[in-house]
């Protein structure tokens, strides 16, 4: 049988190894190059972002030495804050201009020459001055900001190659920022206005201070509702629920929601909080509110895991001595799995934070200048802000939106950073 | 009152309740044999001291908008009474403006009486509402006072109130569930009074714009919301078409070819995709991958549009990787070992056993996996409305603008609403769609998870 011709198992094994060992190989470069492209995403994203916003944090400022007259400013009452804060400080800069170029003198000129400064800057004066009142009478050198087609400029991001009426910028600008720049009275510095300022039609005056307190106010809303909340039900449905129908409702009940679309949150608070409940639009504490509902899932869900992981014995022991069931949890379950608590509270923030589309539901929209100073001021939240600024055309929000981007992201990793650091100090092995 | 003095005179009364009950059970307990310690006794006072007292306010908050409102619309003078709704409407914002700030109106003088009246309810609301409220707290803690006695067993009674919070606590993922399926279904009943059902699930063209004038030439508003669906499933598909085969392999390698170290930080950087908010995806795809499409589209030929559905479904897919390889990672693992043991005492190499084994095993575990990802992918919303556009094309071409479910809800919604006009209550038809769709989707996806996981345990 042995010298008859049909091959044995192992030949036929070793024929095709070859073929079998090079599709393993195949398959498992796949599954590397999968992993890869995933990575290359994230780095490609993160790239972007960080090239298109990195120079947002600096802003082109102009010296400009200012004469801080009472006569131009019509100030005869020191004591009335209205004459400090209405003043026109406008022709103030306008003159410091034309006084350091005295040889423009056209109309055409002067407003070539206008263009350069931010037309928002008289608003910084104003506040330079209210804040130092000893300048009124004298002459000051201060930075103010410059116009946003000047800061592209600086910025390099203007093809000076093109053809003078495709650009925003004139040559003659060009040929005075230049010279400007040369002499070190305009140069880019930190733009600290992003972080002061609230939202703006200006892109170098616009700042999201305003958003960020929103934010705050927003997060501190949820926070303060979903935690309590969420731990009392994690606490319910893992310590006394009885298995009964009811039970079943509420667990099916919370998974769902859980994958609920973000945006039927928004719908529900614009047709029961703004509609029924007539409460106002746009403010923290409905945008608060709606975000408890939408985080409430995640947090319930990761608190009954935390109160899992204490094991029974704890429980047992505390009976044992005499404790009542709600003194078992309150006194002895709680403080053990309150960490796990914290660390999955802290990841719903963190969700909450970047949430957008059900606040756009609730009028948190509005372009709002002002910062909010309290949870039923109109506001913004900083997801938001990025909506609003993706949609203008210009480069300055461009670049500032990616800015935010930046900031939010920060926020989310510290936060992300603070749950595992409480996760790895608290972990308990039991 | 401000709700901030409000909030704080009641912690404030909280705690002298406590207090006080908790100086009368030291009292009694020198005397007696007491039944629960003196912090139950003081806890238990408290609550009954202000809870019913805050009830009575809330209750009182919310109803007496309403009632003002009626009986201000009652005393609207007589050249008013032929008004619609919407008018009335109208109308009373005006008088509450009217009252409170320095507004002024035509019709000021007409409602100088309905202004009057209501100042003077408002007033009384008030009166009313804090003159209740004390009384009740009045008469409740005296009630709950009298009962503190050495006999009284407080802690009982106070973990029964605990208990109740908890339930009600628990309960309140019931009430979410029931507000939104009212709030949505209530308003798209109200739109499928003016708009058939049918016409809106079967109708193909969608123009939501109403002519504000009779006479204005244009769209008379269109809801046929098949366009949205299309697109909607259009992006969802594209999205999937990325996510599944990069989620799958990824989490296959992650869980069976990467060495420890590897996977430990891996994991997690890929889990970071998952973390990242969508507006910043949505912005990503609009200024960064819409352009570079466009400019590849170009190079070879094809015109893409500059918000098509290709960049909004490529994101959207990167966005939901880690969705897909975390959930197929957990039911990878879930496989018994000893069903890879026996694969390879076969003589199965690694990738054999992946395919023949452990996916066809992992399988239903897989699916509902994908099936929550496509419930994402429908739901998403900040991608596509900064990505995709707002032109509802019916198309299934991945390179021209689409429109989706999501973008015109908000489209619809954000600004100025009126709550009586077919356009805003699309977005609520539209809204109930997405929630039945995710719902059912949601149902069976947890369905399956959770059988498949039982199946190994």
């Amino acid at each position: 049988m042995s010298n008859s011709h049909s091959p044995s198992t192992i030949e036929i094994v070793n024929r095709n190894l070859a073929v079998r060992y090079a599709r393993e190989r195949r398959f498992r470069r796949l599954g590397l190059a999968a992993v890869l492209s995933g990575f290359a995403a994230l780095i490609f994203l993160m790239v972007t972002i960080v090239g298109d916003g990195w120079r947002a944090f600096q802003q082109g400022y102009i010296e400009l030495e200012i004469n801080f007259d009472a006569e131009a400013l019509e100030i005869d009452d020191p004591a009335d804050d209205d004459q400090w804060q209405y003043a026109d400080y406008t022709s103030l800069i306008r003159s410091a201009l034309r006084e350091r170029f005295p040889a423009l003198q056209t109309r055409k000129e002067k407003k070539l020459l206008y263009s350069l400064v931010s037309p928002g800057a008289d608003y910084q004066l104003a506040n330079m001055l209210v804040e130092n009142r000893e300048w009124l009478g004298q002459v000051q050198r201060v930075r103010l900001p410059v116009d946003d087609d000047i800061d592209v400029l600086l910025k390099g991001y203007v093809d000076e190659t093109l053809p003078e009426d495709e650009r925003r910028i004139s040559n003659a600008q060009i040929e005075l920022v230049k010279g400007l720049k040369s002499s070190g009275e305009i140069a880019l510095g930190f733009n600290h206005i992003f972080f002061t300022a609230g939202d703006s039609r200006e892109p170098e005056q616009a700042g999201i201070r305003g958003a960020l307190i929103g934010s705050f106010l927003t997060l501190v809303v949820t926070l303060s509702l979903s935690f309590p909340i969420a731990v009392a039900a994690a606490i319910y449905l893992e310590e006394f629920a009885p298995r009964n129908r009811i039970t079943d409702i509420i667990e099916v009940n919370i998974n769902n929601l859980a994958a609920v679309p973000s945006i039927v949150f928004g719908l529900l608070g614009l047709a029961v909080f703004l509609n029924l409940f007539g409460m106002p639009r746009s403010v923290p504490l409905v945008g608060g509110i709606v975000l408890t509902l939408m985080t409430l899932p995640t947090i319930i869900i990761s608190s009954r895991a935390a109160l899992k992981a204490v094991p029974p014995s704890i429980r047992e022991a505390a009976l044992g001595l005499g404790a009542s069931k709600m003194q078992v949890i309150f006194h002895h379950v709680l403080p053990l799995a309150l960490p796990g608590m914290l660390t999955g509270a802290i990841i719903g923030m963190a969700q909450a934070l970047g949430e957008t589309a059900p606040l756009l539901m609730i009028g948190m929209v509005a372009f709002i200048v002002d910062i909010p100073a309290g949870f039923t001021d109109p506001a913004t939240v900083l997801p938001v802000q990025i909506f609003l600024w993706s949609d203008s055309p210009e480069r300055g929000f461009v670049e500032r939106t990616s800015a935010a981007i930046m900031v939010l992201l920060f926020f989310l990793i510290a936060m992300n950073a603070v749950a595992v650091l409480l996760r790895r100090r608290f972990e308990r092995r039991w | 009152m401000p709700i901030s003095t409000l909030f704080t005179v009641i912690l404030l009364l909280l705690a002298v309740a406590f207090y006080a009950g908790q100086r009368k059970a030291l009292g009694f307990r020198a005397r007696a044999q007491t039944q629960a310690l003196p912090f139950y006794h003081g806890a238990w006072f408290a609550v009954y001291l202000i809870a019913p007292a805050c009830a009575v306010l809330a209750v009182w908050s919310l109803l007496d908008g309403v009632l003002i409102k009626s009986m201000v619309l009652q005393s609207l003078p007589a050249q008013f009474s032929g008004a619609s709704d919407a008018e009335r409407e109208l109308l009373y914002s005006e008088v509450s403006r009217l009252a409170y700030s320095r507004f002024s109106s035509t019709n000021a003088d007409a409602l100088q009486g309905s202004v009057g009246t209501y100042m003077s309810l408002n007033a009384t609301s008030l009166k009313i509402k804090y003159t209740l409220s004390a009384m009740v707290m009045l008469a409740c803690g005296a009630w709950a006072w009298l009962r503190l006695q050495p006999a009284f067993n407080a802690r009982v009674r106070f973990e029964r109130v605990v208990l109740a919070l908890l339930l009600g606590s628990a309960c309140l993922a019931i009430f979410t569930t029931v507000g939104i399926v009212f709030s949505v279904l209530f308003e798209a009943l109200r739109f499928f009074d003016t708009v058939p059902f049918h016409e809106f699930v079967f109708g193909t063209h969608w123009s939501p714009q109403m002519s504000i004038r009779e006479d204005q030439v244009g769209s008379s508003g269109a809801f046929g919301a098949v366009p949205l669906f299309v697109g909607t499933l259009l992006i969802s598909a594209i999205a999937m078409t990325v996510a599944v085969p990069l989620g799958l392999l990824s989490a296959i390698y992650l869980s069976e070819y990467a060495s420890r170290s590897f996977r430990a930080w891996a994991k997690p950087a890929l889990e970071v995709l998952a973390g990242i908010p969508t507006v910043v995806y949505g912005f990503f795809a609009a200024i960064t991958v819409a352009p570079l499409l466009r400019g590849f589209g170009e190079m070879l030929g094809l015109s893409v549009a500059s918000e098509s559905a290709l960049a909004a479904g490529l994101v959207m897919g990167v966005m939901i990787i880690p969705f897909v390889s975390s959930l197929s990672d957990d039911v990878i693992n879930a496989v018994p070992q000893s069903l890879r043991d026996a694969s390879y005492a076969l003589g199965a190499t690694r990738s054999e056993t992946i395919r023949q084994v452990i996916i066809p095993a992992a399988l239903p575990g897989i699916v509902g996996g994908i099936l929550l990802a496509v419930s994402r992918a429908i739901g998403e919303t900040m991608i596509v409305v900064m990505a995709a556009g707002l032109s509802a094309n019916l198309t299934i071409n991945p390179l021209e603008a689409v429109t989706t479910v999501t973008v015109q809800i908000v489209t619809l919604l954000v600004g100025d609403q009126e709550f009586d006009s077919p356009k805003t209550l699309a977005a609520f038809a539209l809204g109930l769609m997405l929630f039945v769709t995710t719902l059912c989707l949601n149902v069976i996806a947890l369905k399956v998870v959770r059988k498949y996981r039982e199946q190994y345990d």
